[in-house]
């Protein structure tokens, strides 16, 4: 893409897997090529050794006995043992571990079905309709990407107490599927605003009204950005801490994150390479987004900028 | 990917509206189903913005004037809550970890972003692992388990303790210890430094190589290159990255509700203001109180976005010609 205009979705979501492509070449490594490389491999390294040293660490720890997590230095016990996996099946409470990802699974693949629907019919809206107050709409979905949610939060509080919704995970979800995650809303206008008119143009002559250019045409386009989307969306629920510390208040419906919670209040100190072991655990599913679509997740980063 | 930033920081709308006056019947029926299909479209965030955004701010600042607990009816006291907040010792506190927290975290955080960032783009090989690895702790970063791995790692006797006693100064673990467990909240966001040096990776990669090869003609060093090239031209993002990253941390909770243990301690010192918020809010039910230490974050906020926008004129240079 010879960009002529200055293109206002990042060339990298767009073109999807190939950002790396037709690369610009860099200045000259600094003295001699060798050494200039051998120092640029050797800055990496150290930067990772520091980067995947936690992580690393908590796959160690939950394999050493609770008494070895904090003392010792190794970083892999070098008899490794299972029970602090294995003591994860007596659940939390009585409440199986099971319990707490089912109801975060539930959580997060809510998210991602609103925020798929929501936030690609707003975007919709703003790329591809002329309507009167598009613009001051536009402004003010903006704002919200910078307004700090915690002003929202005590009447938002207030207004689902009243109406008995507390400990449910309306609240929760709601917002997902009212498209108030302004940076999604974001990603997606900027990519449809990149797919060429005249997709649409072609449909309405044979007679397409918007719904149909809207599920036939534009989405299928926008495949890319709903991945990066999804992809957010899901780990972003998971790891959310804030939003079910309000509203969840029985243990029975807990995410993985109170659940966690709960563990160190109760056991936490007796049993801490179970807690270590379950924090693994939890980290999993993430991993596991970014490992498969890490690409997606980076491209899109790089587009707009958003806080993982 | 300079001008996504751009057009997200100059608020560009779509492309401007048709105006209306003296059209055409035809085309002026279309224009209003235009409309219709445009908010039927829009319903979603229209019902959004009305009932989950605006209307709760309104109500917000309403509680921010009253003395209201949630079952008792709120209670005009006009300025009290914020004359009382003032005086407050423990909001006071909060104000204080939370500037120290964004002043050094930020910067910390944005330089080592940007220094990485400068590094990998000096390569090729290896570049799309290491910005992959670099980039994990931003996803993970917020969650409750790295929040227990991030206790144990600096609690007495850990890894990092070890290594400070080694070096000579031994501090007995870094979130036991009121003068440093800040700091360890300093080093999980700074951890999480690859989602802006993606951010600065993608800028730099946008800078037209002719500049370093007409600069290096010239006889420019790689530190007068950076000075006059780099920077320059990657200060939109820059601009960005220095938006986003304040403003998130002005409001982090998570991290230092997990890391300390649910008590914001030892001794108020990692108490950042959505803790004592949270605290104020949901533990005593001063939901007046709470509204009114929002609208002073919102203020903050706004106070440091409103500046960084004026800045701008200073630094940021827009890029307007297209290569």
């Amino acid at each position: 893409m010879s960009t002529t205009t200055p293109t206002t979705t990042g060339t990298a979501t767009s073109t999807g897997t190939r950002t790396d492509s037709a690369p610009p070449r860099r200045a000259p490594a600094l003295g001699r090529k060798s050494t200039g490389s051998l120092a640029w491999h050797l800055g990496a390294l150290l930067v990772l050794a520091v980067v995947l040293y936690p992580v690393v660490w908590v796959i160690g720890a939950s394999f050493k006995p609770s008494r070895e997590i904090i003392g010792s230095l190794q970083l892999f016990p070098t008899s490794p043992i299972l029970q602090n996996f294995k003591g994860l099946a007596d659940g939390i409470a009585d409440i199986s571990i099971a319990t707490f990802f089912q109801n975060s699974l539930f959580y997060a693949l809510g998210s991602v079905v609103g925020i798929l629907v929501s936030c690609s019919l707003t975007a919709y809206g703003f790329a591809r309709i002329r309507f009167a107050g598009r613009n001051l709409m536009f402004s003010l979905m903006i704002g919200t990407l910078l307004l700090p949610y915690h002003v929202l939060l005590i009447p938002q509080y207030v207004m689902f107490q009243k109406m008995e919704l507390i400990n449910t995970y309306v609240p929760l979800l709601i917002g997902k599927f009212l498209a108030t995650e302004a940076f999604f809303v974001f990603l997606m206008v900027q990519f449809m605003r990149n797919l060429p008119k005249e997709l649409d143009e072609a449909a309405r002559l044979d007679g397409c009204g918007h719904l149909r250019i809207y599920w036939s045409i534009v989405l299928p386009l926008c495949r890319p950005a709903l991945i990066t989307s999804a992809i957010f969306t899901f780990i972003n629920a998971w790891n959310d801490f804030m939003g079910p510390l309000i509203y969840l208040n029985e243990p029975a419906k807990y995410t993985v994150s109170l659940g966690m919670m709960m563990f160190r209040d109760q056991e936490g100190v007796a049993n801490y390479g179970g807690m270590i072991a379950m924090s693994l655990v939890a980290l999993l599913p993430v991993l596991a987004f970014f490992l498969a679509f890490q690409r997606y997740l980076i491209d899109g980063m790089a587009t707009s900028g958003l806080k993982g | 990917m300079g001008t996504a930033v751009t057009t997200l920081i100059k608020d560009s709308p779509p492309d401007a509206p048709e105006k209306r006056p003296g059209r055409p019947v035809a085309v002026r029926r279309r224009g209003r189903r235009e409309n219709l299909a445009g908010y039927l479209f829009m319903s979603p965030w229209i019902a959004g913005f009305l009932l989950l955004t605006a209307g709760p701010m309104a109500a917000s600042l309403y509680f921010a004037f009253t003395d209201y607990n949630l079952f008792d009816s709120p209670k005009w006291i006009g300025f009290d809550n914020f004359t009382r907040m003032l005086d407050d010792p423990r909001w006071q506190k909060s104000v204080e970890v939370t500037a120290k927290y964004v002043v050094i975290g930020t910067p910390l955080k944005l330089l080592l972003a940007l220094g990485v960032a400068l590094l990998l783009a000096q390569s090729r090989r290896g570049q799309a692992f290491y910005r992959a690895a670099f980039y994990a702790p931003s996803l993970i970063g917020a969650s409750v388990s790295i929040g227990f791995v991030w206790r144990a790692l600096f609690s007495d006797d850990a890894a990092v303790d070890r290594t400070q006693s080694f070096l000579g100064f031994d501090v007995g673990g870094w979130v036991g210890n009121p003068d440093w467990v800040l700091y360890s909240l300093v080093a999980l966001t700074v951890w999480q430094f690859g989602a802006p040096m993606v951010i600065f990776l993608a800028g730099l990669k946008q800078v037209p190589k002719e500049l370093y090869e007409a600069a290096e003609v010239d006889g420019a060093g790689p530190f007068k290159r950076f000075w006059s090239i780099t920077l320059p031209m990657i200060s939109p993002v820059l601009f960005f990255n220095v938006l986003l990253e304040t403003i998130h941390s002005f409001q982090i909770f998570g991290s230092a509700y997990v890391v300390s243990n649910a008590t914001c301690g030892p001794a108020d010192s990692t108490l950042v203001y959505t803790c004592y918020l949270y605290q104020k809010g949901f533990k005593e039910a001063q939901m007046g109180f709470a509204s009114a230490m929002a609208w002073m974050l919102l203020l903050a906020v706004a106070l440091v976005t409103v500046v960084l926008f004026w800045s701008q004129k200073r630094w940021v240079h827009y890029e307007e010609a297209s290569r």
